[in-house]
């Protein structure tokens, strides 16, 4: 169970915990996966998405869990809002729970700003992270974890054995944050693959590897996950040209070739197709990059369930 | 007073006449009243080289009189004025303006520190002898919030301000290393994901400015050293005889870097905290001298600029009214420091820099600039009860040993029992 009544951090989570989720999920994977997609636990609740950097495919995953759970949902973007004339976080916070909000998804571009939200007393509803800064994306370390499980159910209650990499902007990165933090609980070796300008400094407290080589490393791995690379990474000099990320760092078609027979690829989305990965490894049989987008649903319907404490999940689809 | 302890444990009579120590002795007789002082201890008035009174401009976090309020009320009877304030204390006008509201508060001195450049651009000398020569006579400049970073310039500054005996106080801050940063570089921001203020974008400004100090032959000083690499290098810089000296804040003397855990900027500052380590280089360089003084680095800020998430917090604490407490806990009663060190560290040898002569000892003869306090004597820090107009404390609801009683300023008892009298220097 998510004792503190948030998830802001993959450490709201013990392991147990973070299988709970996992189990809810695919639970209610199952239980959707007929005719009937709809489910009318959270039926009358209300929940905000709180947006305040641009992020449709979040918005609209976390939109699409909490309507499926029929909770009412908000929309907040910063965007054209009273942000942009300056409001602050805590008083668009305490705004949208005076109009009856429950539960907080908020997508910040500051480290903590979930962590503020719901420990500064600004408000009482529960507060789910949909990615803070640089800090972590809770939500998306948890569809990667559901979607590694679905590929290797050997490993269904241990992660032990399975070595995953990481691959890319580590230090900028929330996923690869809250995935260090995740896949290692679960049993997993996790390795942080990256050219050394974007391993932060101070990763020898986390419980991970670190590689500079993806050659060396890319045949031991079962599940490969490529990062996204911002342009202005480049301009500010964390590596020379995008030609020679994309060949040191890059998932083409021979490294693919050198994957283990069962290994899959994995990708958080958006893409840079022909950065860090090329369009034929996106696309190729490996990847599981699109059962991301619908696993991310579940985890986030699972979540919410969880924090809302809804009705007791319906063993079977009903008519709502 | 009678029978008053002072920092050296000798018991004394001490007499107060027109402003000034009329008399120290193991028995005075006199007409005037007196004040029994058994069981505190009599030293000289405490000196912050270091404080934000953000007057002109930013008058809803403090104001020079607020702020003289929250120096008595922490036993400084001098304090010294930074110069970002706005406008900018860049020219002879604005430092004379600072100067006469600090007169006209009547509480403590407030001397005006001086911009280095024109509006802490960082581009162009401002006229640092005009305002030396002006009627605040300005001796410390200093763009402290920024770093002289160009070292031509720092070059330059270093060498105008000789003519008159002039310091360079520098905020030791590599801008370009330190772009965007939120708190110390290391394990705790790689876990949090603020972007990191390395130790070196500091040390090696200290490194740079030492060389080139000593290369000019003039005074530097070091503003807020909060790092062990910094110490190291100003102890090296003292071994050869250079004349660099150095500060350090209360808050980097005590709280550590892990404070950020909970994204509450109440623990953002400039330069942040730092590690357990740091902590103890600078406990340790502050009692063997090479850290000469303790400065507040005071920063007012008003309740909405930490009211929120992290990176759109300002950066600073306040101090004036804990520091003296805090330096009593960590360094006098944990037994690393005695009383005249203390004495040295928050008077004495900051008004020597400052170069401020009514401040720093107790002699007949000079102006009666005095502090009792209890050494003893514990108490809570409540944020609510602070003179300063802003509340942003660090230490609120923490327990310190230690309590200044009683401020003197030029002989006017201006705080008598921790509480301001309301009466004023003439």
């Amino acid at each position: 169970m998510i004792t503190s009544g948030h998830l802001l951090s993959i450490n709201d989570l013990t392991r147990d915990g973070a299988f709970e989720v996992l189990d809810t999920a695919r639970e209610l994977s199952r239980i959707t996966d007929g005719a009937i997609k709809k489910l009318p636990t959270l039926r009358g609740r209300t929940v905000v998405n709180l947006f305040f950097e641009d992020s449709t495919r979040t918005r609209l995953s976390f939109e699409a869990a909490a309507k499926r759970l029929s909770a009412d949902v908000i929309n907040f973007s910063a965007k054209g809002s009273s942000v942009s004339k300056g409001e602050s976080l805590k008083d668009t916070a305490q705004t949208l729970e005076a109009m009856g909000a429950e539960l907080v998804i908020v997508r910040h571009g500051s480290s903590g700003a979930a962590a503020r939200l719901a420990q500064s007393g600004w408000i009482r509803s529960h507060v789910v992270n949909a990615g803070d800064g640089m800090h972590e994306h809770p939500t998306q370390a948890l569809l990667d974890a559901y979607t590694i499980r679905e590929h290797f159910p050997e490993h269904d209650r241990d992660f032990s054995g399975l070595r995953i990499g990481v691959v890319g902007d580590i230090l900028h990165s929330r996923v690869a944050r809250s995935n260090a933090l995740l896949l290692t609980s679960l049993g997993a070796q996790v390795v942080l693959i990256a050219p050394p300008t974007l391993i932060p400094i101070g990763v020898s407290s986390w419980p991970v590897e670190i590689s500079y080589d993806l050659d060396a490393e890319i045949e031991l791995l079962d599940a490969i996950m490529m990062l996204r690379v911002q342009s202005e990474r480049m301009s500010d000099a964390f590596f020379p040209s995008e030609r020679e990320y994309a060949r040191d760092y890059g998932l083409g078609a021979e490294r693919v070739k050198a994957l283990k027979e069962r290994a899959i690829i994995m990708h958080p989305g958006p893409m840079n197709r022909g950065l860090e990965i090329s369009a034929s490894s996106a696309d190729s049989e490996r990847s599981v990059i699109l059962e991301q987008v619908s696993n991310g649903v579940l985890v986030r319907m699972a979540v919410l369930y969880l924090l809302m404490g809804g009705t007791a999940i319906p063993t079977e689809g009903v008519l709502v | 007073m009678k029978e008053v302890r002072l920092a050296d444990s000798e018991v004394v009579d001490v007499e107060i006449r027109g402003g000034i120590i009329s008399a120290i002795s193991t028995k005075i007789t006199s007409d005037l009243p007196t004040l029994d002082g058994r069981g505190v201890l009599l030293l000289p008035g405490l000196v912050d080289l270091h404080t934000h009174l953000r007057e002109p401009g930013k008058e809803s976090s403090e104001t020079v009189l607020s702020g003289s309020q929250a120096a008595v009320k922490g036993g400084y009877t001098a304090v010294s004025a930074m110069a970002n304030t706005s406008p900018v204390a860049d020219t002879a006008g604005v430092v004379e303006q600072v100067a006469r509201l600090g007169a006209k508060a009547g509480l403590c001195d407030v001397f005006p520190i001086g911009a280095v450049t024109v509006g802490l651009l960082g581009e162009q000398l401002a006229e640092l002898s005009a305002m030396a020569d002006s009627a605040a006579g300005v001796r410390i400049f200093s763009d402290d919030g920024r770093c002289v970073s160009d070292p031509l310039l720092m070059r330059r500054a270093l060498e105008y301000v000789k003519s008159f005996n002039g310091v360079i106080a520098q905020h030791a801050q590599d801008p370009i290393l330190t772009a965007g940063a939120q708190m110390n570089e290391g394990a705790v921001s790689s876990r949090l994901g603020l972007q990191g203020w390395p130790a070196i974008a500091e040390e090696s400004i200290i490194a740079r400015d030492i060389l080139l100090a000593n290369y000019v032959q003039s005074r530097l000083h070091i503003c807020h050293l909060t790092t062990k690499g910094g110490v190291e290098i100003v102890r090296w810089a003292k071994s050869q005889g250079m004349a660099v000296t150095a500060e350090v804040t209360p808050h980097h003397l005590l709280l550590t870097e892990d404070l950020a855990e909970r994204y509450d900027p109440i623990y953002k500052v400039n330069p942040p905290l730092r590690t357990h380590e740091d902590v103890e280089a600078l406990r340790a360089g502050l009692a063997d001298g090479t850290i000469d003084i303790v400065a507040t680095d005071h920063a007012p800020h008003p309740a909405e600029d930490k009211d929120c998430e992290w990176n759109a917090a300002a950066f600073g604490m306040t101090g004036l009214e804990t520091a003296f407490s805090v330096v009593n806990t960590v360094m006098v009663q944990s037994g690393k420091m005695d009383w005249q060190t203390l004495v040295e560290r928050m008077s004495a040898k900051p008004a020597e820099i400052g170069g401020y002569k009514d401040h720093g000892r107790i002699a007949v003869g000079s102006l009666a600039n005095l502090i009792l306090v209890d050494p003893t004597k514990q108490w809570k820090v409540d944020r609510s009860k602070m003179l300063s107009r802003s509340s942003n404390t660090p230490f609120h609801d923490l327990t310190f040993t230690g309590e200044v009683l009683h401020t003197f300023y030029r002989g006017v008892h201006v705080m008598r029992d921790g509480q301001l009298t309301g009466l004023k220097h003439e």
